[in-house]
């Protein structure tokens, strides 16, 4: 089982009385793209941003690269690992935001070589090779200088990819990260998109492009009510779907 | 208008064109004293701000109480409670520079007021960074104080600049109320002329001296205010529109009425 990235087991998760998580178990292979739909409110956010800790979860477990996340397992419980810990497991966890999120103090280039320059102590001018490399790759080598406040957000996006690929990431997380774009800039995203999971990358990504799901995906995990309801192959899913609510859903988004 | 006709134009003249050694040292005391105790008030108003948001509640207590007690009493009462309270050491760098033990203590009341002040001001600007900007950090896998280092606060800096400015303004004027402790500095200096020549000129001189330093200042954090303008939001006001925005007569009118 070496090839499973991403394992959740029954993840439960509540804000007050509002139950959003209410048993969550997937688990994603190395290499694979998974997309997961779902109407809002279904609790997809709040599901990815417990892969990385960024929530904390009440109940359940969630390993990435067979390291539990977030925790450390004493007796039967799990309690909230250190700081330090969680910083570190952070570092093979990609993610990108809804609302891309990019440090508006500093520069597309420098906006990429912060964290492998601070964090894991890349050499800097090693970390400026890697960083227009990736720049590069994401179609935005001419704008390596540029501050975010002049990009539009299709390049602000790009460049917070570029961003969280450069710490070499194991997992990519995609929080609707097309969801706060213009209608004509959400292919240049998209493409990007499609090109890492081409290549290989293992993406968790929430989404509701479905045409993105159709053609990149290996697997679509549709949610609602905080469980997954269905889950499948894109042809699966947007052919023959079985779950009346799938069925409901997808009529409405296709 | 019997009074100015009659002031004696020449001790004010002195006073301002021919200040002597003593003067210089009374008004170098009031400079150092002022910095020094600005600097160490933004470092206690940074612990306290970071205490206030902290996950531990007693911390959160603590600098609730801070806040609450040096922002509620008056400073000379401060001054005075640890004037007699504390013994405070003297400091000698060198020859040249030494902080007599009651400017010392000085210091200690200045920068522990003045705290209480900064931290408000310093949460407030790190309230108003997104709070995307932590998590964004977070998911790089920056720790707390790194993130706070690197992202947070350069930002937050831009907020926190133009009122910690202001408090530096209110910061040079407060000074004058350690000559009540014996600190030789500028209105020390004016009062120990007027008590030897019975001439209230000496104020006028001494108030156009606090009037240079705070000018000098508006100049400076003008300057400083530039340098951090955020560029890449396109919000960059130019020199000369910033001392405009900080000699705006409604600014001075409405702007800092607090002390």
């Amino acid at each position: 089982m070496t090839d499973v990235v991403m394992h959740a087991e029954n993840v439960h998760k509540s804000f007050g009385k509002l139950e959003v998580l209410k048993g969550i178990s997937l688990e994603v292979l190395k290499g694979e793209t998974v997309c997961i739909i779902g109407p809002s409110g279904s609790g997809k956010t709040t599901f990815i941003r417990c892969i990385n800790h960024l929530e904390k979860m009440d109940s359940g477990r969630i390993e990435v690269n067979g390291q539990l996340i977030g925790y450390r397992q004493r007796g039967d419980r799990l309690v909230e690992d250190s700081e330090r810990n969680i910083a570190r497991q952070r570092t093979q966890i990609g993610m990108v935001f809804q609302r891309f999120n990019l440090f508006p103090h500093k520069t597309a280039l420098q906006n990429v070589i912060e964290a492998p320059v601070h964090v894991l102590g890349v050499p800097k001018d090693q970390a400026i090779g890697l960083a227009t490399a990736l720049l590069g790759r994401v179609g935005l080598a001419d704008k390596v200088d540029t501050y975010p406040g002049k990009l539009s957000g299709g390049q602000q996006q790009r460049v917070a990819i570029a961003r969280a690929l450069a710490m070499g990431p194991t997992l990519m997380l995609f929080d609707e990260a097309t969801s706060a774009l213009d209608p004509e800039v959400i292919g240049e995203v998209l493409s990007v998109m499609e090109e890492l999971a081409a290549a290989g990358t293992t993406m968790i990504v929430v989404t509701h492009e479905m045409g993105f799901a159709r053609k990149a995906a290996n697997r679509v995990v549709m949610m609602d009510e905080g469980l997954i309801i269905e889950e499948g192959t894109p042809e699966h899913f947007f052919e023959a779907p079985r779950n009346a609510r799938t069925k409901q859903f997808l009529s409405k988004i296709l | 208008m019997h009074v100015l006709v009659a002031a004696d134009w020449h001790v004010i003249w002195q006073r301002i064109f021919h200040p002597g050694n003593v003067f210089a040292r009374a008004l170098w005391a009031t400079v150092y004293i002022s910095v020094v105790s600005q600097v160490l008030g933004v470092a206690l108003g940074l612990v306290a701000a970071l205490m206030r948001m902290s996950s531990i509640p007693p911390l959160r207590w603590i600098s609730g109480i801070y806040v609450w007690i040096f922002r509620g009493t008056p400073l000379l009462v401060q001054i005075f409670f640890i004037y007699t309270t504390f013994n405070t050491p003297s400091f000698h760098f060198g020859s040249l520079w030494s902080i007599p033990a009651e400017a010392t203590t000085g210091i200690l009341a200045l920068s522990i007021n003045e705290g209480a002040y900064m931290r408000e001001i310093i949460r407030a600007g790190i309230d108003s960074i997104d709070r995307g900007q932590m998590e964004a950090a977070k998911s790089l896998g920056m720790r707390y104080g790194l993130a706070m280092r690197r992202i947070i606060l350069p930002q937050a800096a831009r907020v926190i600049v133009p009122p910690l400015g202001n408090e530096f303004n209110n910061m040079m004027k407060n000074t004058a109320l350690i000559y009540t402790i014996g600190v030789y500095e500028l209105f020390n200096d004016a009062d120990q002329n007027y008590s030897a020549a019975l001439k209230s000129e000496y104020f006028v001189a001494v108030a156009f001296w606090y009037l240079m330093l705070t000018t000098v200042w508006t100049f400076i954090q003008a300057y400083i205010e530039r340098r951090l303008a955020v560029s890449e939001r396109g919000e960059e006001l130019s020199f000369r529109e910033r001392l405009q925005a900080a000699w705006n007569p409604t600014a001075a009118w409405f702007g800092s009425g607090r002390r």
